[in-house]
């Protein structure tokens, strides 16, 4: 083997030593997670005793997930969260698709400076904006209903960035067509551009729900009773009734992260893209 | 009436605009100023706010001497901590790049499960951060928590008896912990694709050309990758650091309660207790404007010398 080919050899050994150790210091707080999350709490008290009994526990106790359920309200939660999620999604792929339209594809006085403002918001932390909202949400007495967790968490900037980022990069010359036979922009939005853009929607949607389902500082504000609770919340209030249960609390934030991360994994794609379109310009 | 084409786009636009205008007028626009203006008051929701000037801003930001020791003092020392805290935090921001970088060129070399592995880097930025708190959390606990159970049986593969720190109960530890999760967090997120991106956008040819020339694979890192990917570190940088002085809410809510003795608090979680615990509106409303501040001077930063940056 040529000296040049040997030391390919060695680099690609190498490159698979950096993924290896990395996929594993990945993977093995999530191992711990599921390993306590089916141990019994006297098993959890106990020093593993080698490597093997730390990540693999010696009784599969599956009970606990059932368990988890009835210690704290769990299933409301989870409602909630999918309620909320699901609410704040539609609202902001609908509103945020009909602004990129306008922002995109038709002219009018201003525009530039409108998306301008639009950008310069999201440069703004969201602590300054969130005062104010949090203040008004008393003030509209909607401190501890869906409409505080869902209405302000619908107007996106960002949506509306990424929506238009894309349309703008859809042919002009169907649209085109479709006005010489007469039709409206309305149509034009429903019949030609959406169906065009499923990927950028499809994208938006998933990012939205995943961002809301793990949405904490905005619900804690803003609800009270534990019935009102999303799921981080109620992830929190396992560990302050319960602060030893290390069981429960595992068993509980694995159930919490499980739709996510099969969201995830089948729209991936759709992640690596959007992160391409919205970040730089390489 | 008849309107003209133009008109009629014009008005079909705001129809367009208008449910996302609205809502974007109601819950970002108008509080920008709102809390502006909160910033100049001392409020606590419940009673009739008080015009107390730049009051709110003397104190966070303003010296003055201590009446019995007579030397010069912060008036807010706490939020002095805070702020070097959160600074803190960001040390963490190169090493958590160089290890993005690292992956991200791994990952370009053609290596089998690709995908695989990209889904497992992935994996601890898209889940919900209170879960991931909650797990590092019992991964930190100094008796039965994962990490001091791996020092303690790594120590004794190679014969020593080592004892893990007390982390998060530990004044001096509990920062460096939670920098250790936000780089397990952090590494193969978001800036370790677009490394990945950019490094897919590298000509080929630019390397061939080096090879012809003898250049070795060091060489032809620092004259060919690290200039091309230069507009990507740029922005992952500034993009860091604007996440940076905005984070710790959660972990400090999460898991230290801000402490030990403050060690964890950060800006963000400031201003929540100033907010919702203490009922400080004003103050916490001019808090946040100066990070406002802050994160608009990084901005411009950003603005004027992102573009030059760009080496192509």
């Amino acid at each position: 083997m040529s000296e040049a080919a040997q030391k390919e050899k060695a680099l690609q050994v190498f490159a698979y030593a950096v993924l290896g150790i990395g996929a594993l210091s990945m993977i093995m707080p999530f191992l711990w997670m599921i390993t306590t999350s089916l141990k019994t709490l006297d098993a959890i008290y106990i020093r593993p005793k080698n490597w093997i009994q730390m990540f693999i526990p010696t009784m599969f106790i599956w009970d606990n997930y059932v368990q988890s359920f009835k210690v704290v309200p769990f299933a409301k939660f989870y409602m909630n969260s999918i309620i909320v999620g699901i609410a704040v999604t539609v609202g902001q792929v609908f509103t945020s698709s009909l602004a990129a339209y306008a922002f995109s594809r038709l002219e009018f006085k201003g525009r530039d400076k409108l998306f301008f403002a639009y950008l310069a918001t999201m440069m703004i932390p969201g602590s300054v904006t969130m005062i104010p909202v949090y203040v008004l949400m008393r003030l509209f007495n909607w401190v501890d209903t869906y409409n505080a967790l869902i209405i302000p968490a619908i107007f996106s900037a960002y949506g509306t960035f990424m929506l238009r980022q894309f349309f703008m990069t859809l042919p002009k010359d169907l649209e085109d067509a479709a006005k010489i036979d007469g039709c409206g922009f309305f149509r034009i939005y429903t019949t030609i551009i959406l169906p065009l853009s499923k990927p950028a929607l499809a994208t938006l949607t998933v990012f939205t729900f995943m961002g809301n389902w793990g949405s904490f500082m905005w619900p804690l504000l803003v609800t009270n009773s534990v019935g009102m609770r999303t799921l981080p919340i109620g992830l929190e209030s396992f560990k302050t009734q319960y602060s030893t249960d290390w069981h429960f609390l595992m068993a509980g934030s694995v159930m919490a992260m499980l739709p996510i991360v099969i969201i995830f994994i089948f729209t991936q794609r759709y992640f690596v893209e959007s992160i391409k379109l919205t970040g730089v310009k390489g | 009436m008849r309107m003209n084409a133009r008109a009629k786009e014009t008005l079909a636009a705001y129809g367009f605009l208008a449910p996302n205008l609205i809502g974007f007028m109601v819950f970002t626009f108008v509080p920008v100023f709102f809390s502006l203006v909160l910033s100049f008051y001392k409020w606590d929701i419940l009673t009739t706010p008080q015009f107390i000037g730049f009051d709110n801003f003397i104190h966070l930001l303003g010296f003055g001497r201590d009446p019995v020791t007579n030397h010069i003092i912060a008036k807010d020392p706490k939020f002095w901590q805070y702020l070097w805290n959160t600074v803190f935090l960001m040390f963490s921001i190169p090493v958590c790049m160089m290890a993005s970088l690292a992956l991200a060129i791994a990952l370009n070399r053609k290596v089998r499960f690709e995908s695989m592995f990209r889904t497992i880097f992935f994996l601890p930025s898209i889940c919900p951060g209170v879960a991931i708190s909650i797990l590092w959390l019992w991964i930190f606990n100094p008796e039965y928590g994962m990490l001091n159970n791996i020092i303690y049986w790594g120590g004794k593969l190679m014969g020593f008896n080592l004892m893990g720190p007390l982390w998060l109960n530990s004044p001096g530890w509990a920062k460096p912990a939670l920098m250790l999760m936000n780089f397990w967090i952090a590494i193969g997120g978001m800036n370790m694709i677009l490394y990945l991106a950019a490094l897919q956008g590298i000509p080929r040819d630019f390397y061939e050309a080096a090879e012809i020339d003898g250049a070795n694979g060091w060489q032809k890192f620092w004259a060919i990758t690290w200039p091309q990917i230069s507009p990507t570190t740029f922005f992952i940088a500034i993009m860091s650091i604007i996440g940076g002085f905005q984070g710790g809410f959660m972990q400090a809510y999460i898991m230290t309660g801000g402490g030990p003795g403050g060690a964890t608090t950060t800006i963000e979680y400031y201003i929540f207790n100033n907010l919702y615990t203490w009922q400080n509106v004003g103050y916490a409303a001019a808090i946040a404007w100066f990070l406002f501040m802050v994160i608009f001077v990084v901005s411009l930063i950003n603005w004027r010398f992102g573009g030059k940056l760009v080496h192509y």
